[in-house]
């Protein structure tokens, strides 16, 4: 699936060990993955699998003690400040809680006026910044003009959660990761957030990964599926091949783990 | 007949505001749970559905207040009792109540055996100590608990673990009812699974008579309960088997829901997700006629001037919609 498109990030052998001695932790141990451009993937796993950590190293937020990762087929270099900040336009995050997402002080306008600038858009006239707010706004359904003035803790969490994919609009990076984007919210607001981030990836062409524990969403959402199971991946391969016909024990067990409605939900293998 | 553990009729609780208003979270709700059975309540964020749990233990501190109606448990009719009684008589021994963060309810530097203990002591003074430990050790081996949680304290137990012994000291009492408000959102799937074989097995061990379950998760509501309760904006808008109330849905809201279902299930990869669109209405100014008119897609123009009742669609089944039922079958094929 997707062969013939080119990668767009990839890593071998990444490794990331935290503590040292008796407290010696390998939280990602010596994972291999290329995600490929356009490319829905999720990455899946209990509480402690090291999901979080993977994507942090993705993010360039800690660095891996062990491996590389190549950005577009070339090894990632985010050495100093400008070149992390170079590198941050190409990948960007939502995480799971909104709440704490925001910076408190800075008003909605202000958010989306940095994601104007980090574009290179800073010297736009001021009608042309507001057009393209708006139209990011408008792309998420919220309505600019509401939102003007008011601090991010005015709105709801679903309305925090859909201002973040307004940035990401604006922003348009070529890899979006997206860390348990909807386990904070109900399921009515999850369908709608899913929509967005597809239409966005449609209509951008960017890479989406999503990093979540919801098996559900995993098989709804993605073209590949990786399952993660004590810092390691244990299987991966497209969403119909791995959630349907699981190979590894333990990716069975924990789609047996999830409750069903069409098929009998065992609860006797606990 | 089986007899009613729980009766509710016109159940109406509200939160009065700093500003003197009056938001009614809870709005003339009626139900009825017979022995053995569960009640699962469904709903999104901010419909009531928590507010309800706290209301049908008849233990009201402000801002919520108690307007009218009346809750029997077992025929005694408690509605109206002072608190201080209700924490007496009723809370633990006649209804359990699990709240959404119950793991992190445990306090950090007691042992789990002391919680048990303080239960206990609560509704008689006089028991001791050889009997509660007694009692606590009989419970947990019952509920596939091992004895050695009870002289640990809660740091040392896992999400999961804390969550069921939680569950397993709500109950020691034996009550009649117990309350389960997200038990396992918290948890990851595998806990999740262990939390939920141990509530079913509390009605096979008899250490429950009934129980209510609330979650927004419905896929687990339909494995768990047997009937299926769907609240919106305070009132409730359906009531159906698990069944019918998942594979076929007759309130607009209902539907919308069902359609948010997310299962690692073969065929539906390629199944629209259903997301309904706009924000529940704000309960201080409610309107006029039907609650869910705004973000209802087969709304009609007499829709929102008058209030709708709940009809009764037979076999126990209600919903609260002026279209019949053939008419909104008919839209739901269109729809798909």
């Amino acid at each position: 699936m997707g062969a013939e498109k080119n990668s767009c990030l990839s890593g071998k052998g990444l490794t990331k060990v935290f503590g040292f001695g008796r407290t010696r932790t390998l939280a990602v141990d010596h994972v291999d993955f290329d995600f490929r451009e356009r490319e829905v993937v999720s990455i899946v796993g209990e509480s402690g699998s090291g999901k979080t950590t993977l994507a942090k190293m993705l993010l360039g937020l800690i660095n891996p003690t062990e491996g590389e990762i190549y950005f577009q087929g070339r090894k990632r270099d985010i050495s100093s400040q400008r070149k992390k900040q170079e590198y941050w336009k190409n990948i960007q995050a939502i995480f799971q809680d909104p709440f704490s997402s925001y910076n408190i002080f800075n008003k909605i306008d202000t958010v989306l006026l940095d994601c104007i600038r980090m574009r290179g858009g800073g010297k736009l006239p001021q009608a042309k910044k507001a057009e393209l707010m708006t139209e990011a706004c408008s792309f998420v359904n919220l309505k600019f003009a509401e939102l003007t003035n008011k601090y991010p803790f005015e709105l709801s969490g679903g309305q925090m959660q859909r201002l973040m994919i307004a940035r990401i609009f604006l922003l348009k990076p070529k890899i979006l990761l997206a860390d348990e984007p909807t386990s904070m919210i109900d399921a009515c607001s999850r369908a709608t957030i899913l929509d967005y981030l597809m239409k966005l990836r449609d209509e951008t062409g960017m890479t989406l990964i999503f990093i979540t524990h919801d098996i559900g969403l995993a098989y709804y959402v993605s073209d590949t599926v990786y399952i993660m199971e004590h810092g390691k991946f244990v299987e991966s391969g497209s969403a119909d091949r791995v959630i349907l016909h699981p190979k590894e024990p333990y990716t069975r067990r924990l789609i047996s783990d999830v409750p069903k409605i069409y098929e009998e939900w065992d609860l006797s293998t606990v | 007949m089986p007899n009613a553990v729980l009766e509710v009729r016109d159940l109406t609780t509200k939160y009065v505001t700093r500003f003197r208003e009056d938001v009614y979270a809870v709005d003339h709700v009626s139900l009825k749970i017979e022995e053995g059975q569960s009640l699962g309540i469904a709903g999104e964020s901010g419909c009531g559905k928590s507010t309800l749990a706290l209301s049908l233990m008849g233990y009201y501190f402000p801002p919520l207040h108690y307007t009218n109606g009346e809750i029997v448990i077992d025929g005694r009719n408690i509605s109206g009792m002072k608190p201080d009684d209700i924490r007496k008589t009723i809370l633990g021994t006649e209804i359990a109540y699990i709240p959404q963060a119950a793991m992190n309810a445990l306090n950090p530097t007691r042992k789990i055996i002391n919680f048990i203990e303080d239960v206990i002591l609560a509704h008689d003074p006089t028991e001791n100590q050889k009997f509660i430990y007694d009692l606590a050790r009989a419970s947990f081996e019952v509920l596939g608990l091992p004895a050695e949680v009870l002289h640990k304290y809660p740091v040392e137990l896992s999400g999961g673990m804390k969550q069921r012994t939680v569950i397993a000291v709500s109950v020691i009492l034996r009550p009649k009812i117990l309350i389960a408000d997200e038990p396992s959102s918290a948890l990851d799937v595998t806990s999740q699974k262990m939390v939920i074989k141990m509530l079913k097995g509390l009605m096979e061990t008899g250490f429950i008579k009934s129980m209510i379950f609330i979650t927004h998760e419905l896929p687990l509501l339909y494995n768990v309960t047997d009937d299926i309760m769907v609240m919106y904006a305070g009132q409730i808008v359906e009531k159906a088997t698990a069944k019918e109330a998942v594979f076929d849905p007759l309130h607009p809201y209902s539907k919308g829901l069902m359609g948010s279902i997310i299962v690692p299930e073969s065929g539906l990869r390629n199944v629209k997700l259903a997301a309904i669109p706009g924000v529940p209405p704000n309960l201080k100014k409610p309107p006029e006629g039907c609650r869910f008119a705004e973000r209802c897609k087969y709304v009609r123009s007499e829709c929102k001037v008058t209030a709708v009742p709940l009809y009764d669609a037979g076999h126990g089944r209600t919903y609260r919609c002026i279209l019949s039922e053939k008419v909104l079958r008919e839209a739901y094929q269109h729809g798909r």
